[in-house]
């Protein structure tokens, strides 16, 4: 904590327009093998993945900043990521 | 657009991505005469954008030659401030400079703000600028590259320029660029925090639109290789870090918690306070952009600019983007409108491009910087050294009625607590000579 709240806090002041369908696929299978599940928790700025008590892993694809680094970490095949479809997805009013 | 037969021209030029490099592009291009599109897929240009340092903008002369007066720009950067933070101790290297404003040499920027007065500009010089649009793929006749494709739409036009940023798909797609390696990337991790205009002038001791840029290296990223920035807007501060994907990964640490243990730094936090989140936000970027740019940079009817092509320099001193992306721009302008005037869009004519590059800073920055990043590769830059200065120093300040040595003998004797060994430390020193 900074005193400016946490990271879903923080997303809540971020302007975005929330596409009906994810532009964020993972395969479970893969990522638990690779450890590329707990990867992701850990390098997204935005919290999109979250890991499941059962080990797999959640994907609030609405909260992402579309930086990629997901994608740069991911072993190859266990997600697929691109830019959501034009006019959606987050919108920086600073940046 | 859909439907038209191969073959058909709806623009000289498309241009994707509305960023610094692209809207420079596009806006050169409609200066001289082509017709041109802008393709856009955040809802306004600016929208998907984000930096992490200031804007060295000179080069933005030779394109609107009132820039800093006209365009929206946050502060004049006239102090430097290098600093190696450790968890209770920092040294600074704090360079303040009137000179640097005579003319204006860097300036920081707000990206939402500054890519849609570009994109305005670029209207104004007959640019067609398509927002809320995601190309998804280029189209090709044979080698050559023809036009984009964006959902059920299909565009045609004689050059495409790829300025889709650090992902770039189009580069990707065209077979350019495979994957990169976790060490040639950095995740930069940023909040734009909001402070009164005098606040902001008395906290770093600035007037009028004077600013100042931090570059932090050490505890701000708890040691992961990368660092920490800061720089001063009207009025706001964006903050944040920047962390090496493989040593990201490799110490285990959270991205979000490593830019919150920067903000909460006692060097830090006291900058901040009272202040209020504006934005957060975060944005991949490129560590070895000698490398990435070692890569083509050209299909025939292909032209990739900016941070797609990897054009972004970090020598630890100064983290310079936007000031290539808009050189890069510029070179590729001067090859399309050539290109058009010939009539020839293959490959040869798409060479000329790296001649127009090495003809400026760009091309040349690259090549004399181009050991920079392994330089960075130094581990000890992000912890050792900056615990040795703060012990050298401690030694010199600390009057605990011990008997005073020479300086000499007490940064030796600092130096042999570190317990790093002379000839690496001799080797770091070289490299650093040869890199920067």
């Amino acid at each position: 904590m900074t005193g400016f709240g946490d990271v879903t806090q923080r997303l809540a002041g971020n302007s975005y327009t929330v596409d009906e369908e994810s532009h964020i696929e993972i395969d479970q299978d893969l990522a638990r093998k690779t450890g590329t599940g707990k990867l992701l928790v850990k390098v997204c700025p935005a919290h999109v993945y979250s890991e499941n008590e059962d080990g797999t892993i959640s994907v609030i694809f609405a909260a992402c900043m579309e930086c990629g680094t997901c994608l740069a970490v991911a072993s190859p095949g266990s997600l697929k990521w691109h830019y959501p479809n034009g006019g959606f997805g987050i919108a920086f009013r600073e940046g | 657009m859909a439907g038209e037969e191969a073959g058909e021209i709806d623009f000289d030029v498309i241009v994707i991505g509305g960023g610094v490099a692209g809207a420079v592009c596009a806006y050169q291009l409609a200066r001289a005469g082509k017709q041109v599109v802008l393709i856009e897929r955040g809802e306004q240009p600016g929208s998907k954008n984000l930096s992490g340092g200031v804007f060295y903008c000179r080069v933005m002369e030779q394109v609107f030659p009132n820039f800093v007066d006209d365009a929206p720009i946050e502060r004049r950067i006239t102090r430097n401030v290098l600093s190696f933070l450790n968890p209770t101790s920092h040294f600074n290297i704090d360079y303040w400079d009137q000179r640097l404003a005579e003319p204006v040499n860097a300036v920081t920027v707000l990206r939402a703000r500054l890519d849609a007065w570009l994109s305005e500009k670029c209207e104004e010089a007959g640019v067609m600028v398509m927002s809320g649009v995601r190309v998804d793929s280029l189209l090709f006749e044979g080698d050559q590259v023809v036009g984009v494709k964006a959902g059920e739409d299909e565009l045609h036009a004689h050059v495409v320029v790829a300025a889709d940023g650090v992902n770039s798909f189009i580069a990707q797609g065209a077979g350019i660029r495979a994957k990169e390696a976790p060490q040639s990337l950095a995740v930069g991790v940023k909040s734009v925090i909001g402070l009164p205009r005098t606040v902001i002038e008395d906290r770093f001791n600035l007037t009028g639109d004077n600013g100042v840029a931090y570059a932090v290296v050490g505890d701000c990223t708890q040691a992961v290789a990368g660092g920490g920035f800061l720089y001063t807007n009207k009025e706001s501060v964006s903050v944040g870090v920047v962390l090496r994907l493989d040593d990201l990964e490799a110490k285990g640490l959270t991205s979000s918690e490593v830019h919150d243990h920067f903000l909460q730094h006692p060097a830090i936090a006291p900058l901040l306070r009272d202040g209020e989140l504006r934005e957060y936000g975060c944005h991949l970027t490129i560590e070895n952009g000698p490398r990435m740019v070692s890569h083509d940079v050209t299909r025939p009817g292909l032209i990739i600019i900016g941070d797609a092509a990897g054009f972004t320099l970090n020598t630890g001193l100064t983290i310079r983007g936007m000031d290539l992306a808009a050189g890069s721009g510029i070179a590729a302008a001067k090859t399309i409108v050539r290109a058009l005037e010939l009539g020839s869009y293959g490959q040869q004519a798409m060479d000329d491009y790296r001649n127009q590059l090495d003809a400026t800073f760009v091309g040349a920055d690259m090549k004399t910087y181009a050991r920079a990043p392994e330089f960075l590769e130094v581990p000890r830059m992000y912890k050792e050294y900056g615990l040795l200065l703060a012990d050298i120093f401690h030694d010199i300040y600390n009057h605990d009625t011990t008997p005073r040595k020479h300086i000499a003998a007490t940064a030796f004797g600092a130096f042999k607590r570190s317990k790093m060994k002379l000839f690496t430390t001799i080797g770091d020193v070289l490299k650093g000579v040869r890199a920067l």
